[in-house]
């Protein structure tokens, strides 16, 4: 097995699947999470998986060996998230009756909050989950772009095609939802 | 002492990420050191911040790394080792390229009937190995499919966002844009055909709207003036073709995914 990725990405060019597969087994797991923070859920993230390192194979050519690799991945799966997360918003225009029901039923069972409980990172991480799901897809993309992914607002601007205002505007409603959703719970 | 007005929520936001310019940004470090209102709604913000930060990303199930290659191995194109040099030039368009594209056309159309079939009945046993290998094919030329897409986007992405050029006396160079419109026109042609004559209406719209672009563009001369260019932004903007064509793409890969599947679950009962 190639010890670097410079080394397997060239093998992997001339056809080798095995070093392809190193890069595979080195990179899903990084791969899923952002995918998962993109998308939201498991299913697609897997799926924005299989597509990310496909778009990587067929563009192995293009890759310049002296960049990270790991970064070049990164770059792809925000691509293919975003391309599913835009293509869904339009698949599931006009069904918020259906989406405002699933969010009732997902807030009954919704559990107190102790201060115990809050502790716990998998309830932190469950909440922020729900605080995600109250933005649009839109809004996460460009959320999770900002503030997990460091980018700027102009550069979201270009990855989404929104101008930068609107960019801006969705930034700024995501955070809005996400302090009517968090504050009861951060303030002690 | 504090001189400017309290900073609003939305400010906030652009102060934490350090999206204010160097002035904003000025006022706002001045005035939030003399405003205690302000520093109760920073640090709110603050709070809810790092409580975001403080949810550890979902993690994939132990032997993730397993199963995404189990189902990516054979979605991988192998064109790498077979050299088929048709297929992977087949994208510049000679004459005796446009018989070959055509060729792959036809395949495509069984493909999606092949496709249809099987949703409707299970296939006989007998043409299985016939079935499994058009899947195979379905899935290489769904590929395709989904690059020329990709292709189109590009070329309407460099349209829509090209610089405005105030110093050349209004007037854009387009000639990258143009010879790749011309490019792409025949192989639209050729998929919008094949979208029609397997009852894909939706495709075959989408694909009408790209190719009325295309087609101007590529008959455009290479230097255009700013009005001409707005105009071509403005057909794309109003019919929302730059989405529309990402949708349509995006269910090509879909598809794609959905061919992938269905080979490995075959393959793994085969085994
Ligand atoms: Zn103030």
């Amino acid at each position: 097995m190639p010890h670097t990725d410079a080394a397997a990405v060239a093998l992997a060019r001339d056809g080798d699947s095995e070093a392809f597969r190193a890069l595979v087994d080195r990179h899903s797991r990084a791969v899923y999470r952002l995918a998962h923070r993109m998308t939201g859920n498991p299913q697609d993230a897997e799926d924005v998986v299989q597509e990310t390192f496909l778009k990587a194979y067929r563009q192995l050519g293009r890759f310049e060996s002296r960049a990270n690799f790991g970064t070049w991945l990164h770059r792809i799966c925000v691509n293919c998230s975003i391309d599913l997360i835009r293509s869904r918003k339009h698949q599931e225009a006009g069904h918020d009756a259906a989406d405002l029901e699933t969010l009732d039923s997902v807030d009954e069972h919704r559990v107190d909050p102790s201060p115990e409980r809050l502790m716990l990172s998998s309830e932190v991480q469950e909440r922020v989950g729900r605080a995600m799901e109250e933005l649009t897809a839109m809004e996460r993309a460009a959320f999770v772009l900002r503030h997990f992914e460091g980018q700027s607002i102009e550069e979201i601007s270009g990855a989404l095609g929104l101008k930068a205002n609107a960019a801006k505007h969705s930034i700024f409603r995501a955070v809005r939802k996400m302090r009517l959703a968090l504050e009861p719970f951060v303030e002690s | 002492m504090s001189t400017t007005l309290h900073l609003n929520d939305d400010d906030l936001v652009l102060h934490y990420y350090g999206e204010m310019t160097p002035a904003e940004e000025a006022n706002a470090g001045a005035h939030l050191a003399s405003c205690a209102h302000c520093q109760a709604s920073y640090a709110k913000l603050q709070r809810v911040m790092a409580f975001v930060d403080s949810a550890p990303a979902v993690e994939a199930a132990p032997g993730f790394e397993r199963i995404a290659w189990a189902r990516l191995e054979p979605a991988l194109p192998a064109p790498r080792r077979a050299s088929l040099p048709g297929m992977l030039a087949w994208f510049v368009l000679s004459p005796a390229r446009l018989a070959f594209t055509a060729g792959i056309v036809m395949l495509i159309g069984a493909a999606f009937m092949a496709g249809r079939m099987t949703r409707q009945a299970a296939p006989a046993a007998a043409s299985q190995i016939v079935q499994s290998a058009e899947k195979v094919r379905e899935r290489i030329l769904l590929v395709d499919l989904g690059e020329h897409l990709d292709r189109s986007q590009m070329v309407l992405v460099e349209l829509v966002s090209a610089p405005l050029n105030d110093d050349s006396g209004g007037s854009v160079d387009i000639s990258l844009e143009q010879s790749r419109a011309e490019q792409l026109v025949s192989a639209n042609r050729l998929y919008r055909q094949t979208a029609l004559s397997t009852g894909d209406a939706a495709m075959a719209s989408v694909l009408d709207e790209l190719e009325r672009v295309l087609v101007d563009v590529a008959a455009s001369p290479s230097t255009v003036t700013q009005e001409d260019l707005d105009m071509v932004r403005r057909r794309i903007e109003s019919k929302e073709l730059l989405f529309k064509v990402r949708v349509v793409s995006s269910q090509v890969r879909d598809r794609q995914r959905a061919e992938t599947r269905q080979l490995t679950a075959g393959s793994t009962l085969g085994s």
